[in-house]
């Protein structure tokens, strides 16, 4: 039982997050939930969670890639850019040129960053939001992606794991963006046909479409400590309601306490919490495979 | 007032804007008149055995030609009473719950599904998030991405968001010509895009939400003709005109084979999406460049 609740510090490579981080530039940041300052190498050293209150900071899709045994990452799927399929134009915006300016900026085609990789060994697809690039709103690169990815851990038969975070679906690609939610979800009826799981882990913040699709659909669903996750938006909500919604609500633990997701895990022991996961999953197969082997022998014998 | 005011536009120059508001008007026909009208013997079911009986979705076992067929629909009512009641079409969890258990249910017996859109959006409030809002939504989709029956579904006035696709993921997908269909609502895209929801006008003409545009984008498979002025100036011939485009439809779906159907629907949804694919050594001599 002790084992099941270890630690690891050394669990989460925080190499992708300090090579991002450019730490120079400015060494103490305020945390943004308690206030404190906080030495800026500290904060990365505690995978982006306040040392103060635990607040855990949004990472970047680059920074998530820490998650994955070191090196084993192979990204795919590099080439597929957004365009601008309703010629989104209004006044004071035009989605050609926001999409440029998001990719200048974050030197990203688009929100998601999808791939191979392992964890302790297990080797996984992976899809993973980046919130910086618009907010991670879901559009057709997003859902191509993820689709992809869903597709690729069927064919090779392995774990899908997705990181979420989004504020819905991009608006400027009109109900393109809202069908991207019934594609993934299609995708997915692949993997679990190839019998092998999605494991989504929520990330704050997670709101509509993406929300309402495929991660609450998976197999497994983990939420880190304090994310804000839901359907509507809390501002909306109160514009309708004309009341100040409780604290809490539309939090990780909200959504455990309401029994939609299966766990609130803390970053730094979200490596420990998949690998053990992933390896009923894994022992699951060995067995089966082991069971196979038995039989074509068994078979093969006069 | 503004009935007459919309019968006079020139069917031709309707801006986005003005299909918003017929797809609104409280005097089109709404699911339950087309079920009344176009199927015999319906018998609606209740409830999602796990919650309540939303209102705001309606469904049952119907006569629909000579096929007994599984109907499920947004209900909007034609009043202020009636939508107090039904809460102006926007569902609760429950009301998709429902949804998913009458989809099981079309599933089980082998019958078609035909679904009625006609929401302005699931319903946002505390309840309906306490209660799983985003996951009852994404069961029916996951639903009807495999559902093992066809499925045929009409917009029969607004598409609104996810509330909508959660009812209308199927193998033909049908809009009435004043219909809209939407990754939000004109307003909530407004107060999403510049914090201004009095700007809808723009947001709708942006967002390409009408049955032609969509029809354009080849994310549905037909828009189907109302009367002169709107489905709210002759619902009897809305009604009967959608009618046999449903069947036509239906007929097509039902006499492909299980297998066939789950592969094209398959490739319907997959090819949705538009996007750029560089070749590979394309990208590297960008790189480089």
């Amino acid at each position: 039982m002790k084992e099941l609740f270890r630690r690891s510090r050394k669990s989460f490579s925080s190499a992708e997050i300090t090579e991002q981080a450019q730490i120079p530039d400015d060494l103490w940041v305020k945390c943004s939930a308690c206030r404190e300052i906080i030495y800026k190498k500290q904060l990365y050293d505690n995978l982006k969670v306040c040392p103060k209150c635990g607040h855990h900071m949004r990472m970047s899709a680059h920074e998530w890639l820490g998650l994955l045994d070191v090196g084993s990452f192979s990204e795919t799927d590099v080439h597929l850019l957004p365009t601008d399929p309703l010629g989104f134009v209004t006044p004071d915006e035009s989605y050609a040129i926001k999409l440029k300016k998001s990719q200048q900026r974050t030197g990203m085609a688009d929100a998601v960053v999808a791939g191979v990789g392992s964890i302790n060994g297990v080797v996984l697809a992976l899809g993973v939001g980046d919130f910086s690039f618009m907010g991670a709103s879901m559009g057709s690169v997003y859902g191509e992606k993820m689709a992809r990815a869903a597709e690729r851990a069927a064919e090779m038969g392995i774990p899908l794991l997705t990181i979420n975070t989004s504020g819905g679906a991009r608006q400027q690609e009109g109900v393109i963006a809202l069908m991207q939610m019934a594609k993934v979800t299609m995708a997915l009826n692949r993997l679990a046909a190839a019998g092998q799981p999605h494991i989504a882990v929520l990330v704050d913040p997670c709101y509509g479409g993406v929300t309402a699709s495929y991660p609450l659909v998976a197999d497994i669903i983990i939420a880190e400590p304090g994310a804000n996750i839901g359907f509507a938006g809390k501002r909306l909500i109160e514009q309708i309601i004309r009341q100040k919604l409780p604290a809490g609500f539309q939090t990780a633990e909200f959504m455990l306490e309401h029994g939609m997701i299966d766990m609130v895990v803390p970053r730094n022991e979200l490596r420990d919490v998949l690998a053990r996961l992933l390896r009923h999953y894994d022992r699951r197969r060995q067995s089966e495979r082991l069971a196979a082997s038995q039989a074509a022998y068994a078979n093969g014998r006069p | 007032m503004e009935q007459h005011d919309l019968a006079t536009v020139n069917q031709e120059h309707l801006t986005a804007w003005d299909r918003v508001l017929r797809a609104r008007q409280p005097q089109r026909p709404h699911t339950l008149d087309y079920v009344f009208a176009l199927c015999e013997e319906f018998v609606e079911l209740h409830g999602d055995r796990r919650f309540g009986d939303d209102p705001a979705v309606v469904g049952g076992l119907a006569a629909f030609g000579e096929r007994t067929v599984v109907v499920i629909g947004h209900q909007k009512g034609s009043d202020t009473r009636e939508n107090m009641r039904r809460n102006f079409g926007m569902p609760h969890p429950e009301g998709y719950r429902k949804a998913l258990r009458l989809m099981r249910h079309a599933e089980k017996f082998g019958l078609p599904l035909i679904c009625f859109v006609d929401t302005p959006g699931a319903n946002p409030n505390k309840e309906s998030e306490e209660r799983g809002q985003a996951n009852a939504i994404a069961e029916c989709i996951q639903a009807m991405t495999n559902l093992r029956t066809p499925i045929v579904a009409a917009v029969i006035g607004e598409g609104g968001s996810g509330g909508a696709l959660a009812i209308s993921v199927g193998d033909r997908i049908l809009m009435q010509e004043n219909a809209i269909y939407s990754v939000a609502s004109p307003e909530a895209a407004a107060s999403i895009l510049w914090r201004d929801a009095a700007r809808a006008p723009d947001a709708a003409s942006a967002l390409k939400l009408t049955a032609q545009d969509l029809y354009a984008l080849e994310i549905i498979d037909e828009v189907v003709p109302e009367p002169p002025g709107g489905a709210h100036l002759n619902p009897q011939e809305a009604i009967t005109t959608l009618g046999e485009r449903i069947r036509a439809h239906l007929d097509e779906v039902c006499a492909v084979d299980l297998p066939t159907l789950l592969e094209r629907r398959y490739a319907k949804y997959r090819s949705m999406g538009r996007y750029q694919e560089l070749a590979d050594v394309l990208l590297r001599s960008v790189r480089r460049g």
